[in-house]
């Protein structure tokens, strides 16, 4: 099995995820630079955390253009696996891959802390056995809150496609949404960190849990191995 | 020597004869301008004038304080062959860098951005953030946490608020885009901060030995090279801007503030380390920080013994017509100047087209001594390098105690006149001093700063200092981290406010479990040519070298920042410390939240008996005076011995040291944690002459522990064979309150009303309406 990282000019969360990948979960994992156009063979694309290209635009709105992004898209439309987290996910939904967008937090300031989410039931693509109902993790972002039109609301219900949900909502976020996955199954993206969710000293071990309720269902081992 | 005149300038603007008065305006000496004629062989060129301006000025040279930093010590005398060596000292560079061990290294260094963030906040505090991380990067290092120290006026004020609110905004914006944690700072409010806050930023890197990069221009005929933003009007003289008092007219230079692109530097810190990973590519490197182009670009001939020619044309510009005055002097932010071995220009370049970042090859190293400036093929300043460095000038300032000290220092609380307290004024003080902003919780500040990225982080600000992983090749090491400096102590006593700056830093760090290790200082005071202010200055810097003598603790680096005053005088003078510790083992981390309901709570170090200085006599009196409190150093270094091996015994809980607000305070601090645990307490057995004192005063070289029961008396037969005073004082309870029992009755809060008011304090100053 092998993991890719992207790296974007401006990613910052690109060493923490491929640290809950290699020395987490202790899988190949590499990095794929945002120039390549090409992904190689791979079985789970991660879009870290950052600031790609500065997003002095909107989150997002300049790296969904990037060389890197086309052979994303591609592979996502083949079924592959991808996983966006935080700038990660607003880049996702940028691209479409995703569904709605994420705008300024409803306190207008960053936000960094630990957070309580409740785990959805989002269908076995998302293999919430792993998970338990309630996880802790670390969020770390200015833009958030994330919106989505009333029938985009209902298809993302009717199709179980929210993965977790805030506690106590940290940023505006509507029905306290923290992540989504499409309609497919194969793409997820979420505001919270478990890329910092993962040594003992963090405020839980729950990003390991997350990384394998997205690669459980296609690689069953990898659970009964590490659980 | 006479010096032919140097040819026209190509701006006409710039040949203007050089009077008196232009050379006040560049807030330079009469006598001062006579040196550099002497230096020049001549009249200077205005871009010449320029430079000198920038380079002579306090932030560039030092002048007014160098001839006192030679105090510091800068070395670690118990350093071995395998720990603690200083490898770049204090002064010799942009940072200093310190020996962890297996060939690792750490470099850190904190610096201010005072002025700048008075007239705009948000750029200024953000520019501050920025240049201290390139201080790091620019010696080899990768940045891997940030720290803040800020002081600003009572949070009652508008203006207070608006700085508040932008400093933090910039600290943030800076700091979280370029991925570098802010894992803990100091925020105090004091009048004497009104319309002049501090901010003052620190970064720490990690390197090998050999990866250490200095910044020397060296090798004839290497090329010189100019990388990361292109050059623009902003920032011009912003080196001479922080050399002056702020006055109502200083907002006119806001162009002298520059504007931040983190993005930018985090290209650069990427594109820089990957650059000097090639083995021998690197010759010198060095950051445009204060005073720009015109800074790296003498130093690092300087400190080469070498020269530098550079062609104006050939550095990126931002926008047209910029004459050689305005290049010369710009403070455009997130550039690097770098010294390459000749005939490997191809590979720098490559790097720096990977990340799309400018790399303009605008000089080269000579051998003349002279850092010579050609624009538009005409010769438009040549100086002596070592003039703008080594030969600046140095001034000894002539120093007088300040009169106000007779009356402070013979106060005491019965010649004042001030009635003890009674059980239900120490019950109303507790929760008005918790919710105080100095005191109360800064989770609104931390909350905004990006504490976690690197995944490194493993105490979170809010407890006695930030602790953080690093790794370091196949191993990982854990340090400690925290900044203080109380200026009401150092109002008070300079020489004993600041050697309380570095005592309690070191106590924080102990507190966490960390052995300290080395320091950074930052000189925050007031206009030096003032005799008072000078002395505070000498005082200060004289208390806190005692300090590190004693506890064998070297200053690798810092700053100064003068002319800290506005309309209503000088601030308080804050020599801000910052000290770093090395945790022996994860397992040695400690909080100083209490975790086990039963476990006895402890107080090292005696009673407290002083009220002088205290937040209590402030806040409840409104009076700013008195003795500093009193500091044994060898007293204090046996608490913090016993401290440190009772924690690696295993043997304490929590540990939290007593500082501003006392021991109702700490106490209650303890009770902050995530869980809801209370306590109850009995001081009837302490010798305490005054209940104020005893609940609120800051007498130093305290600490509250809390053990598990098995361990209380092992702790205090530790205590006494060191002859350190432990009085087990309660234990921590289920309950949701604070019972105390006093010799004059007892008190009782709720953990809720107490906790509210210290959790809300800030969040609710800052409130903006109608939003949520």
């Amino acid at each position: 099995m092998t993991i890719s990282v992207l790296q974007f000019p401006g990613s910052n969360c690109d060493q923490d995820a491929f640290q809950l990948f290699a020395s987490g979960l202790g899988l190949p994992t590499r990095f794929v630079w945002h120039k390549d156009t090409t992904l190689g063979e791979t079985d789970l694309v991660v879009v870290p955390g950052g600031f790609a290209y500065g997003d002095y635009l909107r989150c997002g709105a300049i790296a969904r253009f990037s060389p890197v992004m086309g052979a994303v898209r591609e592979y996502a439309e083949k079924g592959g696996l991808v996983l966006g987290i935080c700038n990660g996910f607003q880049i996702l939904c940028e691209a479409g891959l995703l569904p709605g967008a994420l705008i300024r937090n409803s306190s207008l300031e960053y936000r960094c802390m630990t957070c309580d989410l409740v785990v959805q039931d989002a269908g076995p693509v998302f293999n919430t056995r792993t998970l338990g109902k309630r996880i802790r993790l670390p969020i770390g972002h200015g833009e958030g809150n994330y919106r989505i039109d009333e029938a985009g609301k209902h298809r993302l219900e009717a199709n179980r496609q929210i993965i977790l949900r805030y506690l106590d909502n940290p940023n505006g976020s509507l029905d306290g949404i923290a992540g989504v996955r499409n309609e497919e199954g194969n793409v997820f993206g979420m505001m919270p960190h478990p890329d910092r969710a993962f040594e003992r000293f963090h405020p839980s071990a729950d990003g390991l849990a997350v990384a394998r309720a997205v690669l459980s269902v296609r690689f069953p081992g990898m659970v009964r191995k590490s659980a | 020597m006479k010096r032919a005149a140097l040819p026209p300038n190509p701006d006409p603007v710039l040949n203007q004869p050089i009077t008196p008065e232009l050379v006040r305006k560049h807030g330079l000496l009469p006598e001062e301008a006579d040196q550099i004629r002497l230096h020049l062989g001549g009249d200077p060129t205005l871009t010449e004038l320029g430079i000198f301006s920038v380079m002579w000025s306090e932030h560039c040279s030092y002048k007014n304080t160098r001839p006192l930093l030679k105090g510091f010590p800068t070395e670690k005398r118990g350093a071995t062959e395998h720990f603690g060596r200083v490898l770049v000292k204090a002064g010799e560079e942009n940072a200093g860098i310190i020996d962890v061990g297996d060939g690792w290294a750490i470099a850190f260094k904190i610096e201010s951005h005072n002025h700048p963030s008075a007239i705009e906040p948000f750029e200024g505090a953000a520019t501050g953030v920025g240049g201290i991380i390139r201080d790091i990067f620019t010696m080899g290092a990768r940045p891997v946490l940030l720290t803040n120290s800020l002081r600003f006026g009572e949070l009652d004020s508008p203006l207070t608020k608006r700085l508040l609110r932008g400093v933090v905004a910039g600290i943030a914006h800076y700091g979280n885009c370029v991925g570098v944690p802010t894992v803990a700072g100091d925020v105090y409010f004091d009048r004497s901060y009104e319309g002049n806050p501090l901010v003052n930023a620190l970064c720490l890197g990690t390197l090998r030995h050999d990866q250490i990069r200095r910044g020397k221009a060296t090798g004839l005929g290497n090329p010189v090279y100019y990388v990361g933003a292109a050059t623009g009007r902003d920032g011009l003289g912003g080196a001479s801007f922080a050399s002056k008092e702020l006055s109502a007219e200083s907002s006119s230079d806001r162009p002298a503030v520059q504007k931040g692109d983190p993005f930018m530097e985090k290209l650069l810190i990427e594109a820089c380390l990957e650059m000097m990973a090639v083995p021998g590519l690197v010759v010198g490197i060095q950051d445009m920080g204060a005073a720009g182009l015109t800074c790296s670009t003498c130093e690092t001939a300087s400190r080469g013994g070498s020269g530098i020619e550079i062609e104006l044309d050939r550095v990126p510009q931002r926008e047209p017509g910029m004459n050689s005055y305005e290049i010369m002097l710009s403070e455009s932010q997130e550039r690097m100047l770098v010294i390459v071995a000749r005939g490997r220009e191809r590979e720098i370049e490559e790097v720096f087209a990977k990340w799309d970042l400018h790399a303009s090859h605008v000089g080269a190293v000579t051998d003349t001594g002279r850092m010579v400036v050609r624009h538009h093929g005409t010769v438009v300043a040549d100086i002596p390098a070592s003039a703008l460095t080594d030969n600046a000038p140095v001034y000894q300032r002539e120093a007088r105690r300040p009169a106000y000290l007779d009356a402070t220092s013979a106060w005491t609380p019965e010649g004042g006149g001030l009635a003890d307290l009674d059980p239900a004024g120490a019950r109303a003080a507790l929760p008005r001093l918790l919710s105080h902003p100095t005191i109360a919780s800064k989770k609104w500040v931390y909350r905004q700063y990006d504490h976690m990225v690197r995944h490194g982080t493993v105490v979170v600000p809010g407890s006695d200092a930030g602790v953080v992983r690093l790794r370091l090749g196949s191993s990982e090491k854990f340090i400690a981290i925290s900044n203080d400096c109380n200026g009401r102590y150092c109002y008070l006593n300079p020489r004993r406010g600041a050697m309380i700056a570095m005592v309690e830093c070191l106590r924080n760090l102990v507190c966490s479990g960390a052995t300290p290790l080395a320091m950074t200082d930052n000189l925050n005071f007031g206009n030096p040519y003032k005799p008072e202010i000078f002395y505070q200055l000498r005082e200060c810097v004289a208390g806190l070298a005692e300090a590190c003598r004693f506890f064998d603790v070297p200053v690798v680096g810092g700053n100064v920042s003068l002319y800290n005053e506005s309309p209503e005088g000088a601030i308080d003078p804050t020599p801000t410390v910052s000290v770093v510790g090395f945790i022996e083992s994860e397992s040695h981390v400690t909080r100083q939240f209490a975790r086990d309901p039963g476990a006895r709570v402890i107080l090292l170090g005696g009673a407290p008996a002083e009220l002088g200085g205290s937040q209590f006599l402030g806040l409840v009196h409104g009076l700013k005076t008195g003795e500093a409190p009193a500091v044994d150093l060898a007293a204090e270094k046996r608490l913090q011995d016993l401290l440190l091996g009772q924690i690696r015994a295993g043997r304490v809980r929590s540990a939290h040291d007593l500082s501003e607000g006392g021991l109702l305070v700490c106490a209650s601090e303890m009770l902050f944690g995530p869980g809801t645990l209370g306590a109850a307490l009995d001081l009837c057995g302490l010798d305490a002459p005054r209940l104020d004192a005893l609940l609120f005063g800051e007498s130093q070289g305290r600490v509250l522990v809390t053990v598990l029961p098995g361990d209380a008396d092992a702790v205090a037969g530790a205590a006494r064979a060191a002859g350190v005073p432990a009085d087990a004082i309660g234990a921590i309870t289920r309950e949701d309150t604070l019972s105390v029992r006093t010799a004059r009755g007892p008190l009782e809060w709720s953990l809720s009303e107490l906790r509210n008011g210290w959790e809300s304090s800030i969040e609710d100053a800052m409130k903006r309406p109608g939003i949520g």
